[in-house]
């Protein structure tokens, strides 16, 4: 059994259909989806909606700050971009894609004690608070059992891991190398974002995963990289009723990979 | 094939007889300070006719980061390695078990009993060397550095071939690096250890390349180059001071090795061999090895060299490496295959361009400029005769001369460029075992014309192309306009 794991989509349909049809090209059969799916992006109601069907197939989905944003509506002290894709957004969302969002749980387990899934970190999963270097990795490792968390929010990818006499690591990936996760330590699994790499590569991220057979076996973790159709995405940006000056930042965004 | 087992306590002695997840231990082989090697049987009996051999950490007082890190690091990087330069891996145990790495036993002693012997004869210690670099360059090739290259972590199977061993202080570019903040102290054996792992840089495949060159040293002339150094001080010496001269030890040793020996001991990586597969040819072709001053060294630089080194080497910082896979990349060896006596010379100023262009583009490139004299399958007195003799060297200033373009427009210093002349009667068959003996990466050679008979009669070029392993460029005469297709 074979997960894939995919974070901050983003409204970007091009970038999410390229990763699930490499994904399941790949033999993932299992889904875990880290939240942050709109926001962004010109396809919010199109990636919530395949969220939702994927959810309801056994996918594992959790909440991101910008679902949580989108779902609640805007709020006065936001800055006015913010505000307009928030607003923008929210006009783009059904009822029910809306209610999905705002009831999308923060954690979720896979394997029971082995895998958990968080947008931003176990420690304060409403906080919101960035796995932006080994401190806060080692903080959110400390706060749960789990021997492999996976947590999106992050749009690098990146590899954590912690030793039973707390000494921390990190690890910057290669795409397509698969790496074992030996499992007398924890290990924090950045996949990168999906649908707004910031690495300086314009290719979409996500992760496999292969769960250890045994307990004589490691899990196996593989960081991918997916080209996709930037220039459709942008095309869809541009459509959309988004202030000209946001759409430009995000078509050079998605364009640069930064 | 994982039968359930009574588990068993870590701290409790293990004995013959005993079974840890399928495996029976057969009989205690070892006993070292860090782990011990146990021949092994699988219980089912499904073998296969393989020896095996069982590695168990031996954790001290429950806690040892060094051990059980180093173990950890073995266990996640030997089921990576292929190939016949390491143990095949076979299996492990789960650790909150019992922890343990099976592999193929492979069969005879380490290297470290032939340091008794030494002195050995040059010609031993290059074929040595040879074996053991060969197994550095396939190591170097699947992303690991070794980094405790020595006597007891060489192996040998029957056919020759060198297996390396123990993996506990390695480096795997592509996977996390599990001891990089595990240790305040050098990670490596003493005697070997390159200045580069004595300022804690890991990633440089170049590093087990100065470990080899103390290897050689100590068997070329029974000594240690930089002592047995017990204290961090004692081993950042080799920063400064450099090895009293093989020659000046022995002085019988041929010049070539001691250059050899010199240039892998190198203190700055950039300054020694770029690649195990670049030492691995000087040390099989000693004919071809280009002699610079460290091959006539007779005595240690002078106080003031000496000073003015250890005043660099104060508080001195190791510049920062690429990764070993980009360094090697980098450093490919080129071998230009010449036709010196034969095709047109518009073919061969193309052949040396199209060569220059190549190696240009690579920093650590390193070119052998090959040509072959054809011989006759029997009666190969004739070459060995004056005339043969003055015919091999006519060959070797022809070989030179039609470098000399390249050699003027690049600094290819430092042995980075040499001459061979093979002689054989099969001209593509000789070409092709070079490059594969040699680890040559990139052959580039001329194509004579495209006549009918050629085309019927296969070419030299086309033989190359198809028996060769490595990638190969064949250089066409720019056509002439009139000449027909």
């Amino acid at each position: 059994m074979r997960w894939a794991f995919i974070t901050d989509i983003h409204a970007n349909r091009q970038a999410f259909e390229a990763v699930l049809a490499d994904a399941r090209a790949q033999g993932a059969t299992r889904f875990a989806l880290l939240g942050d799916f709109v926001g962004y992006g010109a396809d919010p109601g199109w990636v919530a909606e395949q969220v939702m069907t994927m959810a309801t197939d056994g996918a594992v989905a959790v909440q991101g700050n910008h679902d949580e944003a989108v779902a609640h509506g805007s709020m006065p002290g936001m800055h006015p971009d913010a505000r307009a894709v928030v607003d923008w957004t929210r006009s783009q969302l059904t009822e029910e894609q809306l209610r999905f969002l705002a009831r999308l749980p923060l954690q979720a387990h896979g394997e029971p004690g082995q895998v958990l899934f968080v947008h931003a970190n176990a420690f304060d999963p409403s906080g919101w608070e960035y796995v932006q270097g080994r401190s806060e990795a080692v903080k959110s490792l400390h706060a749960s059992n789990a021997r492999v968390q996976v947590c999106g929010h992050m749009h690098e990818p990146m590899l954590y891991h912690l030793s039973g006499t707390g000494k921390a690591g990190d690890f910057k990936p290669l795409a397509g190398v698969p790496m074992p996760l030996p499992g007398h330590r924890q290990w924090l699994v950045i996949p990168g974002s999906c649908g707004q790499p910031r690495d300086g590569n314009p290719a979409a991220c996500y992760a496999l995963l292969d769960p250890a057979k045994s307990d004589l076996d490691d899990a196996r973790i593989a960081f991918q990289r997916v080209a996709y159709d930037v220039e459709a995405a942008c095309a869809a940006l541009r459509a959309t009723a988004l202030p000209p000056q946001i759409v430009e930042r995000l078509t050079r965004r998605l364009t640069l990979g930064e | 094939m994982t039968a359930p087992t009574t588990p068993t306590a870590t701290h409790s002695p293990l004995e013959a007889g005993q079974v840890l997840d399928g495996f029976r231990l057969e009989a205690r082989l070892h006993q070292g300070g860090m782990a011990n090697l146990w021949r092994v049987s699988r219980v089912d009996g499904t073998d296969d006719g393989v020896e095996l051999l069982m590695k168990v950490p031996r954790i001290k007082g429950g806690e040892d980061p060094a051990t059980i890190v180093g173990f950890e690091v073995e266990q996640m990087l030997m089921p990576q390695l292929s190939g016949p330069h390491v143990p095949r891996f076979i299996a492990r145990g789960d650790w909150t078990r019992q922890a343990f790495v099976v592999m193929e036993r492979i069969p005879g002693e380490t290297l470290r009993p032939r340091l008794d012997d030494a002195p050995l004869p040059p010609e031993e210690v290059a074929d040595i060397g040879a074996r053991v670099a060969t197994a550095l360059a396939a190591l170097h090739r699947q992303h690991v550095v070794h980094l405790d290259i020595k006597p007891s972590n060489i192996m040998f199977r029957p056919d020759g071939i060198a297996v390396l061993v123990d993996f506990g202080l390695s480096r795997h570019e592509q996977l996390p690096d599990l001891l990089e903040e595990e240790f305040t102290l050098p990670m490596g054996t003493g005697p070997y250890m390159s200045p580069e792992q004595v300022q804690f840089v890991r990633s440089d495949p170049r590093s087990d390349l100065f470990a080899l060159g103390v290897m050689l040293y100590h068997l070329a002339t029974g000594e240690r180059p930089f002592g047995q150094p017990d204290s961090v001080r004692g081993l950042r010496r080799r920063l400064y001071v450099e090895p009293v001269p093989p020659r000046a030890i022995r002085p019988e040793l041929p010049p070539w090795l001691q250059e050899i020996i010199l240039h892998c001991l190198e203190v700055k990586p950039e300054k020694r061999y770029q690649s195990a597969a670049q030492l691995a040819l000087d040390l099989r072709e000693p004919g071809g090895v280009v002699l610079t001053a460290r091959a006539e060294k007779l005595r240690v630089s002078g106080a003031m060299l000496r000073l003015k080194r250890w005043f660099f080497a104060l508080g001195s910082e190791p510049t920062p490496v690429a990764p070993g896979g980009e360094q090697l990349a980098r450093s490919p060896i080129v071998m230009a295959a010449v036709e010196v006596d034969r095709g047109t010379p518009e073919l061969r100023a193309q052949l040396c361009e199209t060569v220059r262009r190549i190696v240009q583009t690579e920093a650590g490139a390193r070119l052998a400029c090959v040509a072959v004299m054809k011989i006759n399958r029997i009666g190969i007195d004739e070459l060995t005769d004056q005339h043969g003799q003055s015919l091999h060297v006519k060959q070797l200033i022809a070989l030179k001369h039609w470098a000399h373009p390249i050699s003027k427009a690049l600094n290819l210093a430092d042995g980075r460029l040499t001459f061979h002349v093979l002689e054989a009667p099969d001209v593509a068959g000789a070409l092709v075992d070079f490059a594969r003996r040699n680890g040559v990466d990139h052959i580039v050679m001329g194509a004579r014309g495209a006549s009918t008979l050629r085309r019927y009669l296969g070419s030299v070029s086309s033989q190359v192309v198809a028996e060769s392993d490595c990638t190969v460029t064949v250089v066409r005469e720019p056509a002439s306009p009139q000449s027909p297709g």
